[in-house]
């Protein structure tokens, strides 16, 4: 049976052009296995061929960088010779076809790519994206991703310390699971990726391959061959036990100098990894397959190298160290097997049994990875909704009650105490604050960490929605003291080839690098997610933004509880109380329009750095920025997290009711303080907005010229949303 | 005190017991290996949490069939202190140190948070600095801590004084919204009849940092048994 192999191709995901580009780099027909290699090789997932061009114009650099985009995670120095690596990715199409497994694997991928750099994960967050709430399937996704994560964070002794979880109808037929690692290096104890040395053996370490994940969805056995068996197309299955394993084993080798680079099996398995590290060192390999370690017979070059099994890795070694690492991964239960040696002919070549199965340049087909500037159309800017155009409540607190007990305002409780987040013992604030805090082991210093992005600005202003998505970012971990370091970003969105998709892309990466420039706060590692969208309907733009920041001293941090009864509240920035796309806007009128809140980036940075000075000075200790929900939500969630009362006196001046309560103006915190005086001073000759709005105390919460509401009664109705949704029908 | 923590493939709360063990004793624990079968002269053993062999088969069971149990079975005959925390206890359970067994929470799912615990006993090196009835909160993080036993063991345990510590709500009751994860008797941690074997489910070595949030209250438990080792 003769193959057609630009069909082949083509059921491979390759496009005409494409294909014909195969043809010319190789001046010849390339065989299956070739296109299964080009084909991944040159796949969305990574070559980010539409995405390229504009990742390109994001800020990367930066005093604190000691690695951008590149590597299999960013890297920022924290100080005495230590340096914090960390990044976030997705695993959105595998979560939706099996949630507890595609949720588990993502977590997998992620503390792979940090202790692939020679970091120690010491927490994990995540950000989760479901469907409406009332669409059938929704809490099937739910609970199964929650116990994937779960599954897979928990067994390996990783805390999951923070993360955020909306519901939104435009995810109902794609979730998003976007998960993200942290890890503690030394500065010179980094490993990266690119080979080095001519003749070093090439080795594999970890599970067994077998034929999971193989991107197969496409491909028929008879396209190719009708006698073969059936392709077993499946999401990979995570195994945290052999995952925990191999990275103590890791980590011990490591430390022995005999590794000269090591890069983690990933997307496209074998065969990314292998090209990466040739690619970068500038180096050719030789594999023999029939050395890799297999889970069942029978099993093909094309298998082999496009298997996505999990827990695997691929090194150099240094010559002649091969006993001493065997040693290790035997100690550690694991497969160990030298599959190869680097070459100088540029070029891989897999054997199987002696076989040539597959022989392509390197740096051709790395270079030559198409680079599309697809067409795109700036999103429609919308108009600005004044308050004056939504209705005035006649009650704030009914309102402040239905928005606590919406899905995206309840607490997330249900979701995060199914991860262990006190592991490793250096927990500080876990989940249910602004940014978690861990302490680096041994120190007193601490890493403040966030995961923040609102799809509904993005979706209305991709630009604003880019930098508030930033600007949100910075101010979490401005909430807590700590000094913002740098960010990674996990870009969510529909078909790159539709021009209106392609265009929230473009617009989200502009604000994202304005916000990025403007804050200090660079991008040092990100991974985009393309094609999230269901017979045409795609997700909200979700530029999802995992930040890193560094406090000096975990004893001197602010948290959002208020800490004694007869403080002064202050609220530091303001605004016109900006209603449009507001939650307020969402759950209480049913409308979803009107430009979202213009974030001046000028005055984040002055409203922060101020907040950041006054909690290193001990003036404040609760701290809380607003963010969805406007400002009463903010005072809320700081009585709900103490128990403690307080009450709000609307300043003269202020903008009309809803709009102050529930507006959502940007580069706002909400301070609890003994001395509101003083600190309203020293805000104003930092030229930053300050007004005393109202006193702790109590154990309700009350609304000048309003009624009141007790605290318990809002912390059950915030509590109570999501368990009783799980417990549903 | 001369402590040792043993690790299993897939502890993962070693490293949380020895930085506990090293600020109060004051001196680095031995690292044992499961597959080592010669233990140094000790006062203490630790059965870290974790997952042990992935809690494949059942939580606990692979473990306690390791090489090293067979010394830390002897060495508790001994009259040696071993403490096994959250898997720790799992496996000491399986390994026939102490009665009863672990089961799955009672609602199906792994759960991490605080929870308050009313000490029973303080008839026992770890439980001598705390005072009977006192509340302490350590954390827990486990999807298999349902304490189970059958009716004559339960009773001996009740009447032997042999269960050291009881979920129970902030002021001391015994509460069913209390107890997290369905536990007969809200049974936290128990005893042998000797008295120097513990196995409980929630975290002490979480809870001995009073930076962490859980008061510093763990730390007392090592305070106990350093006092027992020097009296």
């Amino acid at each position: 049976m003769t193959l057609d192999l630009a069909a082949v191709a083509a059921d491979h995901g390759l496009n005409d052009t494409e294909y014909q580009r195969v043809l010319q780099i190789l001046g010849r027909e390339p065989n299956v296995v070739e296109i299964g290699v080009f084909a991944a090789m040159w796949s969305e997932h990574c070559s980010y061929k539409s995405s390229k061009v504009w990742l390109k114009t994001l800020p990367t650099t930066g005093p604190q960088v000691v690695c951008g985009p590149g590597e299999n995670a960013g890297v920022v120095d924290i100080g005495d010779g230590q340096v914090c690596v960390f990044k976030m990715e997705s695993h959105n199409h595998p979560s939706y076809i099996e949630p507890y497994q595609g949720a588990a694997t993502g977590v997998g991928g992620i503390l792979r790519d940090v202790f692939t750099m020679g970091a120690r994960p010491i927490a994990n967050l995540n950000a989760l994206r479901f469907g409406s709430p009332k669409h059938p399937k929704t809490r099937h996704f739910v609970s199964g991703v929650v116990a994937g994560i779960g599954g897979y964070g928990n067994c390996m002794g990783v805390p999951t310390v923070g993360g955020e979880c909306t519901f939104h109808p435009a995810y109902d037929g794609n979730i998003l699971v976007n998960a993200m690692t942290v890890g503690l290096a030394k500065r010179d104890g980094l490993f990266f990726s690119a080979a080095k040395g001519v003749g070093n053996p090439v080795v594999y370490v970890g599970s067994k391959t077998g034929r999971d994940g193989i991107h197969g969805a496409t491909m028929s056995s008879a396209s190719f061959d009708a006698d073969s068996e059936a392709k077993r197309p499946t999401v990979q299955v995570g195994d945290p036990f052999t995952e925990k394993l191999l990275l103590e084993a890791c980590l011990e080798l490591m430390a022995t100098g005999a590794i000269i680079a090591i890069q983690d099996m990933g997307a496209a398995g074998l065969t990314s990894s292998s090209f990466e590290m040739a690619s970068k060192g500038g180096l050719g390999i030789a594999l023999e397959l029939d050395k890799v370690p297999m889970r069942e017979t029978g099993m093909t070059a094309y298998d082999l190298m496009l298997s996505e099994s999990q827990e695997r890795m691929l090194m150099v070694l240094n010559p002649g160290q091969e006993e001493r690492a065997r040693a290790i991964f035997e100690k550690w239960e694991l497969d160990f097997a030298v599959i190869g040696r680097t070459t100088d002919t540029g070029r891989m070549v897999a054997t199987m049994n002696g076989k040539v199965e597959l022989d392509l340049p390197i740096d051709p087909l790395a270079e030559a990875a198409p680079q599309y500037n697809r067409p795109w159309t700036p999103t429609p800017k919308r108009p600005t909704i004044a308050p004056g155009d939504v209705t005035v409540p006649n009650d704030p607190i009914a309102v402040l009650r239905t928005l606590l007990g919406t899905a995206d305002l309840a607490s997330k409780r249900w979701i995060w105490e199914q991860y262990d987040s006190s592991v490793m013992a250096d927990t500080v604030v876990g989940p249910g604050g602004d940014a978690a805090v861990v302490r680096v082991h041994g120190t007193k210093k601490g890493l403040a960490l966030s995961s923040d992005c609102t799809p509904r600005y993005c979706y209305a202003d991709p630009v604003e929605g880019g930098k508030q998505a930033v600007a949100e970012a910075w101010r979490n971990l401005t909430a807590v003291g700590a000094k913002p370091l740098a960010i990674t970003d996990n870009l969510n969105f529909g078909s790159p080839e539709n021009p209106e998709i392609m265009g929230q892309f473009a617009g989200c990466i502009q604000g994202i690098g304005a916000a990025s420039r403007a804050l200090d706060f660079p991008v040092v590692s990100g991974n985009v997610s393309f094609y999230n969208q269901t017979e045409g309907r795609a997700i909200l733009p979700t530029p999802t933004i995992g930040s890193v920041g560094v406090v000096a001293d975990v004893a001197r941090i602010a948290s959002i509880g208020f800490k004694a009864e007869g403080e002064a509240i202050v609220l530091i920035g303001d605004g016109p109380g900006h209603l449009g796309s507001s939650l307020y806007l969402r759950e209480i009128e049913g409308r979803e329009d009107g430009a979202p809140p213009p974030v001046d980036l000028a005055v984040e940075h002055t409203n922060g750095d101020f907040v950041r000075a006054e909690i290193a000075s001990g003036a404040v200790t609760s701290c809380h920025d607003v963010s969805d929900g406007g400002l009463l939500v903010a005072i809320a969630d700081m009585a709900m997290a103490s128990r403690l009362g307080a009450t709000l006196d609307v300043p003269a001046g202020a903008p009309p009711i809803h709009a102050w309560l529930f507006g959502e103006d940007q580069g706002r915190y909400v301070v609890a303080v003994r001395d509101a005086e003083a600190l309203v001073a020293r805000a104003r000759r930092a030229g930053v907005k300050a007004a005393v709005i109202g006193r702790t105390g109590g154990r309700e919460l009350t609304i000048g010229g309003f009624r009141s509401i007790s605290v318990e009664e809002l912390r059950s109705i915030h509590e109570g949303w999501l368990p009783a949704y799980m417990a549903g029908p | 005190m001369r402590a040792a923590v043993i690790v299993f493939p897939g502890s993962n709360c070693d490293r949380d017991a020895a930085v506990a063990l090293t600020k109060i004793v004051g001196r680095a624990p031995a690292m044992i290996w499961h597959r080592d079968t010669e233990l140094p002269k000790l006062d203490l053993i630790v059965v870290p949490g974790g997952f042990s062999y992935g809690d494949y088969l059942r939580s606990g069971a692979m473990a306690a069939r390791s090489p090293v149990m067979r010394e830390v079975i002897k060495r508790a005959e001994a009259g040696v202190a071993v403490l096994g925390i959250c898997n720790g206890f799992q496996i000491l359970t399986e390994a026939g140190l102490l009665p009863g067994a672990l089961m799955r929470n009672a609602a199906l799912k792994f759960i991490c948070r605080p929870v308050h615990l009313r000490v029973e006993t303080t008839a026992t090196a770890f439980t001598r600095r705390y005072k009977k009835g006192q509340v302490v909160t350590f954390p827990i993080a486990h999807g298999e801590g349902n304490y189970f036993a059958a009716p004559e063991v339960m009773k001996r345990l009740e009447g032997e004084d042999r269960v050291a510590f009881r979920y129970t709500s902030p002021d001391g009751r015994i509460d069913p919204a209390h107890n997290p994860n369905g536990s007969l008797g809200a049974i936290a941690g128990i005893l042998n009849e000797r008295r120097n074997v513990l196995g409980l489910m929630p975290h002490p070595e979480r809870a001995s940092d009073p930076l962490l949030g859980f008061g510093g209250t763990g730390a007392a438990m090592f305070e106990g048994l350093i006092e027992a080792v020097a009296a």
